[in-house]
This record gives C-alpha cells, sequence and structure tokens, in this order.
C-alpha cells in the first residue's frame, strides 16, 4: 500500500478539458471517495492514476516515484470497473486467478488457489468458482470483478462505482465488507460514486468534483456541515438541503443571496409562519413538506406526528449555510 | 445488446417454414448430389437419358482420376492377367493401368496453397485489424479504404501486370507465389471482416488485463484473441474458399509444378472421350477439405460467446 498524489493534474479529450488541474493527496491506507455527477471527471482521475489514459500535464506519484510513462502493469494497481469486465471465455476461479498468474506477480499454483478460496468466500462467490463467467448473474458478476482486485496486494486500489449496479440488500452487505476488508488490510482505495451513502458510511476523505476541478478535499462530516460552496453542500443529504432566498429569514449576514438549510437545521414551534403540503411517514421518521412565501422547504419531524396538510406551522433557521451570489460559502 | 422477444411458432409457421427450409435445401443440394452421384456412375450411366436415380455404383471414376492407363492388345491382356483391383476394373475397356495420375499432386497442392494463404490471410489480417481497431493510426480511415478499394475490380483485371510481375521475379509456377497471391486478394476482406470483430470487443477486457499486470500483447493474446476466435474462423473460411476455388489465376500462373486442383480437373475430360465420371470423382473430393473444415469451425461460427459479460 501506498500514498497517491496528483500534482496539478489536467487531461483533455479534444476540446473538452476533463480533468483540470486537480491536485489531491490519497493517504496510505484512506477510503477517498470521489463524488460528483456524471461528467465530472471522476472516472477520467482513476484512468490517469490507472496509466489507462496518459495526462496532458502535472504528475502523478505512487508512493515515492512518478509513474507518468509508467505502463498499467508497472504501476501495480488494481482496478474494478463499473462494467464489470469478466474475461467471458475463463471460468470465475480463471477471473480470480488472472491477475495472479501475470508475468509480474507469477503466483505459485497452490497460493493462488488459496486466495482465489479465500476471496470468493469473503464474497460469497466460492460456489460458482468453477461457473463460466457469462453464466453469472449481475450481481455476482460484479462481486467476481471485486474479487479480481482483492486477490492482488496493489499499492492502491481503484474503484469505479463498483455497487451501483447490484441491488440494495447485496449493496448495503458489501458495503459494510468492503469498509472491513480496508480496514483489515490497511489498503488505501480509491472510489468512485454518486451515491452519498456509499460516500458517508466509507469514506475517510470524500474528494468533490466539478466539471474536471477539485471544489473541495475532506472528511465526509467536514464536506457536509461545513461545504465551500453550493454546489458541494447539495451533493452530500438526503433529503437535500433547501437552498432559499437569504432574506426569506431575518438576521442573514452581508453578501448572503442564498441560504442553504439541511433538514435537519430547522427547527419548529416558533419563527416564521409555513404552510403543510405533505407529510411523508418514513417509520422511524415523518418528512414534512412547506412551503413559504412560494418556495418548497422539506425538514424531518416526529414519526408520529399529527400534522396534516394545510395546517400551519411556525419555523426558525438554525446553524444556516449562507452563500453568497457566486454560490461560495460565507462564514 | 439487443433483446429479441422469442414467441412460438404456430402450427401453419412452422410448416411454411419447414416447406421453404427444404425447397431450399433441395435447390443448393442437388447439384451436389448429382455430382456425388455422377462419381460413382459407370461411363454410360452418367451420360443416359433420362437421367438414372437409381444405378450400379462403381469405383471406375475414381480409378480413372487417379490413374493413367494405356489400351492394350487382346494378346497382351490375354498374357497379363489383372493384378490389381483397379486393375480389373479398367480391363472392361481394353485397358491397363501404367501409373498415378497428377490429381494427388494436384491436390496437395491445393491443400498447401489453400490453407497456407488463408492461415497468412488470416495471420496479418488479425494484427493489421487489432492495429485499425484499438491504435490511432494516422489517415485510418483512408488507409482502409485504400484496403479496400484493392476489392474493387475483379482480380483478373490486374492479370496481365501480374503475370509480367510473377515472370520477372521467378514466382511462376511457385507455391510461395501463389500463395502470396492469394493472400494479398484475400488480405482486405480479411481486415475488414476481423475489424469489424475486433471493433466489437470491448477495449474494458484489455484495459483489465493491462492493470492485472499484462502487457498490451499479451492483453492481446489472452484476452482479445480468444473472443475474437469467431471472427478469425468465419474469416478463415472465406478466404479458404476463395484460394480453394480460385480457377483464373491458377491456369495462367502455374503449369507443372505448383498447379492447383481447379485447372487440373478439366484436363481430365479431355483424355479419350468424355470421362465425366472421372471428372466428377474429381470435383467430389475437391468439395472434402472445405467442408470438413467448416464443419471442424462450426462451432466458433455460433455468435453470442461473449453475450451479457459486459453490461452496456
Amino acid at each position: 500500500m501506498a500514498d497517491v498524489f496528483l500534482s496539478n493534474v489536467t487531461k483533455k479529450f479534444g476540446s473538452i478539458t476533463a480533468v483540470n488541474d486537480v491536485s489531491m493527496h490519497v493517504e496510505d491506507g484512506s477510503f477517498v471517495v470521489l463524488l460528483g455527477p456524471t461528467g465530472a471527471g471522476k472516472t477520467t482521475t482513476l484512468r490517469l492514476i490507472a496509466g489507462l489514459e496518459t495526462p496532458d500535464g502535472g504528475d502523478i506519484r505512487i508512493g515515492d516515484h512518478s509513474v507518468v510513462g509508467y505502463t498499467p502493469a508497472q504501476r501495480n494497481v488494481a482496478m474494478v470497473f463499473q462494467q464489470y469486465s469478466l474475461y467471458p471465455h475463463m471460468s470465475v476461479r480463471d477471473n480470480l486467478s488472472f491477475p495472479l498468474r501475470s508475468p509480474i506477480l507469477k503466483t505459485p499454483e497452490a497460493e493462488i488457489k488459496r486466495k482465489v478460496q479465500d476471496v470468493a468466500e469473503v464474497l460469497h462467490i466460492a460456489h460458482k468458482l468453477d461457473n463460466k463467467a457469462t453464466a453469472l448473474s449481475g450481481g455476482e458478476m460484479q462481486r467476481v470483478s471485486i474479487g479480481r482486485a482483492l486477490v492482488r496486494e496493489p499499492s492502491v486500489y481503484l474503484m469505479d462505482e463498483p455497487l451501483s449496479s447490484l441491488d440494495a440488500k447485496l449493496r448495503s452487505d458489501l458495503r459494510i465488507e468492503l469498509k472491513r476488508i480496508q480496514a483489515s488490510l490497511g489498503a488505501t482505495i480509491l472510489y468512485v460514486t454518486h451515491d452519498q451513502i456509499e460516500a458517508m458510511t466509507m469514506a475517510t476523505h470524500v474528494g468533490v468534483l466539478d466539471k474536471g476541478g477539485l471544489v473541495q478535499f475532506g472528511s465526509p462530516r467536514e464536506i457536509y456541515e461545513s461545504p465551500k460552496s453550493i454546489y458541494v453542500a447539495g451533493r452530500l443529504g438526503q433529503p437535500r438541503i433547501n437552498l432559499l432566498p437569504a432574506d426569506i429569514f431575518a438576521g442573514a449576514p452581508s453578501g448572503a443571496t442564498t441560504i442553504g438549510l439541511r433538514p435537519e437545521h430547522i427547527r419548529q414551534g416558533e419563527g416564521k409562519p409555513a404552510e403543510v403540503v405533505r407529510v411523508e411517514h418514513l417509520g422511524d421518521q415523518s418528512r414534512l413538506h412547506l412551503t413559504m412565501d412560494g418556495h418548497a422547504i422539506v425538514t424531518l419531524t416526529d414519526p408520529h406526528t399529527a400534522l396534516e396538510p394545510g395546517e400551519r406551522i411556525a419555523i426558525q433557521p438554525r446553524d444556516a449555510l449562507y452563500f453568497d451570489a457566486d454560490g461560495a460559502r460565507i462564514v | 445488446m439487443s433483446g429479441f422477444s422469442v414467441t412460438e411458432p404456430s402450427r401453419g409457421q412452422k410448416w411454411i417454414a419447414g416447406i421453404l427450409v427444404v425447397t431450399y435445401a433441395l435447390v443448393t443440394l442437388l447439384p451436389l448430389l448429382w455430382i456425388i452421384a455422377t462419381g460413382f456412375k459407370s461411363p454410360s450411366d452418367a451420360i443416359a437419358y433420362p437421367p438414372k436415380a437409381v444405378f450400379e455404383p462403381t469405383l471406375e471414376g475414381y480409378v480413372n482420376l487417379f490413374t493413367t492407363r494405356t489400351r492394350q492388345t487382346p494378346d497382351y491382356l490375354a498374357e497379363n492377367p489383372p493384378e490389381t483391383w483397379y486393375d480389373e476394373i479398367v480391363r472392361k475397356y481394353d485397358m491397363v493401368v501404367v501409373g498415378p495420375s497428377r490429381y494427388g499432386e494436384r491436390f496437395l497442392n491445393s491443400i498447401i496453397i489453400g490453407f497456407g494463404s488463408t492461415f497468412l490471410s488470416v495471420f496479418l489480417g488479425t494484427l493489421a485489424a487489432y492495429a485499425f481497431s484499438r491504435y490511432k493510426v494516422p489517415l485510418k480511415d483512408d488507409l482502409l479504404f485504400f484496403i479496400l478499394s484493392t476489392r474493387m475490380m475483379p482480380p483478373i483485371a490486374v492479370a496481365i501486370p501480374i503475370f509480367l510481375m510473377f515472370r520477372s521475379l521467378g514466382l511462376s509456377d511457385t507455391h510461395a507465389g501463389m500463395i502470396l497471391l492469394y493472400t494479398a486478394v484475400n488480405l482486405s476482406l480479411a481486415v475488414w471482416l476481423l475489424k469489424g470483430f475486433i471493433d466489437e470487443i470491448p477495449r474494458e477486457y484489455e484495459e483489465a488485463a493491462l492493470i492485472d499486470g499484462y502487457t498490451r500483447f499479451q492483453a492481446f493474446y489472452k484476452v482479445v484473441l480468444p473472443q475474437a476466435a469467431t471472427g478469425i474462423a468465419s474469416t478463415a473460411i472465406f478466404c479458404l474458399i476463395f484460394a480453394w476455388n480460385e480457377y483464373a489465376f491458377a491456369v495462367l500462373l502455374t503449369s507443372g509444378t505448383a498447379q492447383t486442383a481447379p485447372p487440373f480437373i478439366p484436363t481430365i475430360i479431355g483424355v479419350g472421350g468424355q470421362d465425366w465420371p472421372a471428372v466428377a470423382a474429381g470435383a467430389t473430393l475437391f468439395l472434402l477439405p472445405v467442408m470438413v473444415f467448416t464443419i471442424l469451425l462450426r462451432k466458433h461460427l455460433l455468435r453470442g460467446i461473449t453475450f451479457g459479460a459486459v453490461r452496456k
């Protein structure tokens, strides 16, 4: 395992700048999640580190040396692709053994057998080892694909939305499993997702990308509690943060044009009146959809609330986030 | 990948489909059956009118195909009783077998030249197609068009320049010359066909192999080649059929040494009367290698090997 450093890395595809001057330090043993919508440059960043793309500018270091100019094999990275690219002409066992048999690792067969068995058991695919790769369900293929990375001990694991094609149950199982593996191996993982639960539960660090640039890098809590911009604030939180004109409540700092209120940052009982539009009972909590001066607001309330649509309640912000006209946070 | 909804055809549809398939099979197979049957007929049965569907099979055609014979006087025949079963067959016509014909040699030439050029076409074609499919080749589209354009005229249009070139290069009537020529003609087809197949193999497989610790070339032969097997097999069949059946260049450029079977078979007719059974026997045997080759590669021709392994 090793540290990974990106210094001012830029990658262009024709006129599109996919990755724009990104600098980032992925610490040894950390679990870094890259968040961002489609086209933000997350996958390109992984591919640059893997050596599948060559940067147009900047430096990439793994451990002590610059790997720009190295082949993917020389970089000793493992990657899980978003499209589970199992070799279709091989059995599951051969797929898992493939990286261990590479000219770089040349693992003895007995050790391959043991490692493959171990990984297959962790991923619950041991009973499918002798199946053809094409005779698996989507979820099984994705697990084999993850397994092909896990059989190795690379400098860094790169994972491109590895859980996106799995069903909810498997996804939550594997989330816990990946986190456990990462903790027990002390593995360095760079993980791309747009699922905020994955980001919040697994990451030691979150990097938020927008249009190829790294907008903020920090712990999940930091990203959630003190986002640098409206864009970052909108990436995490479910229900999403409420963004309202700053003057809707009194007390906005000068220069603020937008107030950002996370659902839990709205105190009920006093303040400005709002009308209840809808109540969603989720069991452990209830979501309250309100309207105030024509703006929709979502907040949380007691699971046994007796509120009905049409009723009016008073609300007031608490720990609000303020943003200026450019979307930057005002502290 | 696209999906098709499969519904059970109705009884009527099955009947119509069945009749169509049987009709088509009859139309295509009847000439073939005719050739095979004629090979086992006697010369008189072969030209009988109306044609005989039922006849007494004989190996005369095959014996005539593989042997050279001379007519002898009754005295000579009486003194020398036939020694072999094939000698006995030709005695009917007051002939004796004096040696083998050149059919075996010609057939072997066909095999060497046909399979040699097929191997070379597919080998070079696969490498070129992979490069065109995966690398940034300058002027790629123009080069591909140029390669295809070599097929836009009938090959025989360049017969005279090729004849002259072969003569001055000493390639006339050599196996190497014919292999080169057929490879040159087949290569454009091979590159285009194989490029199509390789384009369909997702790059993710090679990228995965690169990251799994393999070099580009290892990724090519461990991951791309096995998946291109279908394309390689069908390309090989196309190339072999062309090289195997080619007649015009073979007539023009070969004679004593490297002559293939196609220009040889018609020459059988000329040896004393029209020996249709021998011609038919030669044609029947000539069909076999391509048939066997196609049957052997049949399972690779079935598509769908990679179905579902990459999510699209």
